[in-house]
């Protein structure tokens, strides 16, 4: 899986509360979700997100509520990947089940500066930043969670009878 | 190879004898929890999925509190979603209007959690029964959806911060200031992936109410779960709630921790938030003249019927500041009810504070007390990020019922001792 998009880049602890704010946690609808992404943090997201983006962040990613309304959000605004220091657990584990591709990579983060290109293998864990030609290395995650990620989450992958 | 508390508990519902952190395991669930926003995307990934019942109506558990009563009429839809598919599934423990209250604070009461269980919750403050000896954590909707539909979640085994609490707490110092005193110390992810397991004979000087505070903020400091030894009173608290048969896990003597931190609860003192972490602590000899707009006292870290108490203690007889709104928000209708009948609606009221029925909603911001531009609350909720009871520019300070009641007369951040001495 390779990912191409511009960095749209945050601080640390971006919660699930600015990602999107409760008052529109009154639907599932998940377009009506993706245009409240990133409200409370960033007026501007919804305006400047292409698909394909990659959003680039600090430390605790995703921490607070357990809401799969954010990782829904993000991914349903056109960003491919989360590279971030760190996640919250449960952001974390519900990225992974609802199909929306994140790394933790501190080089990456430190290389890597608002509107930069950026292009991530994320079969080989490598993440280029074409504006100044470095390359990071981290883990890639297993082939059974790849598969998962590829696949559009965790329910996909069992229709699809990945997961037994 | 010793385990931990948590690692007992999870080993067993995995059918092994032993775990290590890192481990990858499947648990039987003994409780699947949703509430009205988180459940709705669990009941479509539900149906996704092909299934076609619930693995237990007993264990699924569905509670209508985050935007109930209805705040317009999308939250009325999904509050429907949740009914029809409980009525559907003959799902037995779904909380409705009139007999909900706050997941956390009802599913104790109700006695549906016991020490030894594995609970995992569609809230991340699903950790709160770790105070009762059980492993609950939380987690999204999809996991509630295959726990719903196959009893079953994976987890990684983790590793543990253990805190040896001493002493005993002073007088208007509650569970809400150790745990506030603790994520000030190790920060909003000084626990992340990890357990929090509470242990020492300070243990006993803390009411099961002040352990349930601490347990549920456990996740404000990034934690899985956060659990407490069980001690007499435990047992006493779930056998007036239960009838079921429980197990207490202890930690091996031996069990390896990340850390150790020794915790004298003598030492802590009335502690308070500042916008915009649960990390920003601070206690009152750091806290100068902070005007504030409106109180919250209730929600699923605070709306026991202790809280109640402390905050009518100071309350008693006295008016709150004029510019204040104050908003008390007993946690369930059992709560709501020993409120009326022991008077403590009556010193509310009349201090002029208004009382409302169980809802989450000030604390996420979603109604029943959203703030402006500008404005700030004392809230006894758990988390004050950037726009969570209102306007972005709106600031939430996080804090015990005892000082959230004392800044309702002042009109400012102020401690118990200010306005009882």
């Amino acid at each position: 899986m390779i990912f191409n998009g511009k960095a749209i880049k945050y601080g640390d602890n971006v919660d699930t509360d600015v990602i999107i704010p409760a008052r529109h946690l009154n639907t599932i609808d998940k377009k009506e979700l993706a245009s409240h992404c990133m409200e409370d943090i960033d007026k501007d997201f919804v305006n400047k997100v292409e698909a394909g983006d990659i959003m680039v962040a600090g430390y605790n990613f995703g921490c607070g509520s357990s809401r799969e309304h954010a990782p829904i959000a993000i991914k349903e605004s056109g960003i491919s990947l989360v590279i971030a220091r760190s996640f919250a657990r449960i952001f974390y584990r519900n990225s992974i089940n609802i199909g929306l591709a994140i790394l933790e990579c501190d080089e990456a983060v430190d290389g890597i500066s608002e509107g930069d290109k950026v292009e991530a293998d994320l079969d080989n864990g490598v993440i280029y930043n074409r504006t100044t030609g470095k390359s990071f290395k981290t883990q890639p995650f297993p082939a059974f969670i790849q598969k998962i990620i590829t696949n559009g989450g965790l329910v996909s992958s069992i229709q699809k009878g990945d997961i037994q | 190879m010793s385990m931990t508390m948590t690692q007992k508990i999870l080993a067993a519902h995995a059918g092994l004898d032993k775990v290590e952190a890192g481990q990858l395991i499947l648990v039987d669930l003994d409780r699947v929890l949703g509430n009205d926003i988180t459940s709705p995307v669990a009941i479509r990934e539900f149906e996704n999925i092909g299934a076609t019942k619930v693995y237990d109506k007993e264990k699924v558990t569905m509670v209508m509190d985050h935007f109930a009563p209805n705040k317009d009429i999308k939250a009325a839809a999904q509050c429907k979603m949740c009914r029809d598919f409980c009525d559907k599934h003959e799902v037995t423990h779904f909380y409705d209007v009139g007999r909900m209250g706050i997941e956390h604070a009802l599913l104790p009461e109700k006695g549906l959690v016991v020490p030894g269980d594995v609970v995992i919750g569609a809230d991340s403050h699903t950790c709160t029964y770790g105070a009762l000896g059980a492993f609950s954590t939380g987690v999204g909707s999809t996991d509630m959806a295959c726990g719903m539909a196959t009893g079953k979640a994976w987890f990684k085994v983790p590793s543990a911060i253990k805190f040896v609490l001493k002493g005993k707490l002073n007088k208007y110092v509650s569970g809400k200031d150790v745990i506030l005193h603790i994520i000030g110390k190790i920060g909003v992810d000084g626990a992340l992936y990890k357990s929090m397991e509470f242990v020492g004979e300070g243990v006993k000087a803390l009411t099961v109410y002040d352990r349930l505070t601490i347990s549920n903020m456990a996740i404000e400091a990034g934690a899985k779960n956060g659990i407490f030894e069980v001690d007499e009173q435990t047992v006493e608290y779930v056998k007036a709630h239960s009838d079921r048969e429980f197990v207490a896990y202890k930690a091996d003597e031996d069990a390896v921790y990340d850390e150790t931190y020794e915790i004298d609860l003598s030492e802590i003192k009335s502690t308070v938030a500042f916008p915009h972490l649960p990390e920003n602590t601070k206690t009152f000899d750091e806290i100068g003249d902070v005007a504030i707009d409106q109180v919250v006292i209730g929600s699923c870290t605070n709306g026991h019927y202790k809280d109640l108490t402390e905050a009518a203690e100071i309350l008693k007889g006295k008016k709150i500041a004029k510019r204040v709104r104050a908003i008390i928000i007993p946690a369930t209708q059992d709560i709501y009810m020993k409120a009326v009948e022991n008077g403590l609606v009556k010193i509310f009221i009349e201090a002029g504070c208004v009382v409302s029925t169980p809802t989450c909603g000030p604390c996420l911001g979603g109604y029943m007390g959203i703030l402006a531009a500008g404005e700030r609350a004392v809230a006894t909720t758990n988390r004050n990020f950037v726009g969570r009871m209102g306007h972005v520019e709106s600031e939430v300070y996080l804090a015990s019922p005892a000082v959230a009641a004392a800044s309702e007369i002042t009109g400012k951040i102020s401690s118990p001792e200010e306005v009882m001495e």
